[in-house]
């Protein structure tokens, strides 16, 4: 397993967050974790992260346990996160600083070009727009080679078209990379869309209830049966009748 | 990759709009002064008093001032003042204030003490500043550097304590060392905050100059008007003094403003979400 989670609980103070998480996931795999809001799912994320330790329990990456934040595997957030005093290469190039100015130059061209944002290397962040943002940072993870990203709802502040746009995005560059990927949404829909498996999480105290194998082909097909059985499931499972 | 998102700002409806923006921005304070300087003369006039001065008095004795060259010494003997005493407070405050904005400890144990210094008047410490520096240049020049100290200290503070939690967070990942995450994160972060701060304390140090120069020193702006008052009543002269430190203290307030349009230009503000998406 790449990323092991074995019996993972956590508490703020007297109350209780996550409650017995164990889940494996695998190199290269997609995985979502999805749940409702204050589950405990961004909590999980930041254990993994090593930005939060946990009450009990341990996570361990490559069979080393995970202490401290680590370059070999990045936090992204929502756009937000993208520093708005340096320029999309200065951003991209933010985590390279042990590098040799060539090789740097080199690594953020590549990484500029990847996420489609060539000819904006000068621009500073307000001058881009929610997208764009939230492609540089995706690039600023990846370019210092991580093997693991972790997501927290990065596509949450996105319009509804930017989203699906991103999503694309994200599989393509994921196919590309071969990363591993774990994926925090509250969107159910999104990790039918995106994930090799969702992890479904219950209420807090966050536990997982199911995990689901999304055994569908990318790209998907977003009216197939197999989407639309998986995703009912997944909103069955979480307590809610998919109609408004 | 396709589609690419719009660009956000109209550039060309703006530049017309600065444009006439820009030429309101000097006529309009000139009409408003040209109506002043009338009604003062006006009044002047009317009242028929002989100490108040008419703006043609005033124009003379900085004329005069200029000519005797007492003008420039008096300006950059207070300019030397207000800047040795602002940058002390810079050096001293800015630092202080990032500890303080860092270490949440230190400042619990430092921040009561700051706050109850904070409300007393620089004024208040001029009978300490002449026991401990004597008639001397240092005397005021350590009551502009209270009146500035404050200001600067509670804005690197704020600063420190508000860069968003995420900047900081990924700082790290990238695997910054404290050191670093304060070069290359933090101090960035904090910048147009502390601008904006380092502008409110000179502002305040400026106002503290005249009154600091009215002890203990023989020349500069402040000592022009109570010297022009107690040798001879030359309210022609007080009213000059004033008015050069009110256009110079807008002339520097003004090159401040600019500095920190630069900066603030380069960004939007941090916490504000982009437009388009809202």
């Amino acid at each position: 397993m790449k990323v092991q989670f074995t019996d993972v609980s956590m508490r703020f103070g007297a109350m209780e967050v996550l409650q017995h998480i164990t889940l494996g996931v695998e190199e290269g795999e997609f995985c979502c974790i999805v749940g409702p809001s204050g589950c405990g799912k961004s909590t999980l994320l930041n254990i993994a992260g090593g930005f939060l330790a946990p009450a009990s329990g341990s996570v361990t990456i490559d069979g080393e346990p995970v202490t401290a934040p680590d370059r070999r595997r990045i936090f992204v957030f929502q756009e937000r996160g993208v520093f708005p005093w340096l320029t999309v290469e200065g951003n991209i190039g933010f985590g390279l600083f042990d590098m040799p100015d060539d090789e740097r130059r080199q690594r953020v061209t590549q990484y500029i070009e990847l996420v489609g944002l060539k000819g904006f290397e000068k621009s500073y962040p307000r001058e881009l727009s929610g997208g764009m943002k939230q492609r540089v940072e995706v690039a600023r993870a990846l370019a210092v080679n991580p093997d693991v990203l972790f997501l927290d709802e990065p596509f949450g502040a996105l319009d509804s078209i930017t989203r699906l746009q991103m999503r694309s995005e994200l599989l393509r560059i994921w196919r590309a990379e071969k990363k591993t990927v774990l994926f925090v949404t509250h969107d159910i829909e999104e990790s039918v869309q995106l994930a090799d498996r969702v992890v479904v999480m219950s209420a807090r105290p966050g536990h997982i209830r199911r995990v689901v194998e999304i055994d569908i082909a990318h790209p998907r097909d977003l009216s197939s049966r197999r989407y639309i059985e998986l995703r009912d499931l997944i909103f069955g499972e979480i307590g809610l009748a998919h109609q408004v | 990759m396709g589609s690419r998102e719009p660009m956000m700002r109209s550039s060309i409806q703006h530049s017309t709009f600065n444009t006439q923006h820009s030429t309101l921005r000097f006529v309009l304070p000139l009409i408003t002064a040209t109506i002043i300087l009338a009604l003062w003369a006006v009044a002047v006039k009317m009242s028929g008093t002989k100490i108040f001065p008419t703006p043609i008095a005033v124009a003379k004795a900085i004329t005069t001032l200029a000519e005797k060259s007492l003008l420039w010494r008096y300006i950059l003997d207070s300019l030397t003042r207000v800047f040795a005493g602002y940058l002390a407070a810079i050096v001293i405050g800015i630092p202080l204030g990032f500890l303080l904005g860092w270490y949440a400890p230190l400042a619990r144990a430092i921040n009561p003490l700051i706050q109850m210094l904070r409300p007393i008047s620089p004024l208040a410490w001029m009978p300490l500043a002449v026991i401990w520096f004597g008639v001397s240049n240092a005397a005021p020049i350590f009551l502009i550097f209270l009146a500035s100290l404050f200001p600067i200290i509670v804005a690197a503070m704020n600063g420190v304590r508000n860069v968003p939690p995420m900047y900081l967070q990924a700082g790290r990942n990238f695997g910054l060392s404290t050191r670093q995450l304060m070069i290359r994160v933090v101090a960035p972060a904090v910048l147009p905050r502390i601008i904006v701060g380092l502008r409110l304390a000179f502002g305040i140090a400026w106002v503290v100059l005249v009154a600091a120069e009215m002890i203990a020193v023989d020349s500069g702006l402040g000592y022009l008007i109570i010297d022009a008052r107690n040798a001879g009543k030359r309210y022609d002269l007080v009213v000059a003094g004033m008015l050069m430190i009110g256009v110079i203290g807008l002339l520097l307030d003004t090159g401040m403003r600019a500095v920190e349009g630069v900066v603030s230009g380069q960004r939007s503000v941090a916490s504000k979400p982009a437009a388009s998406d809202h």
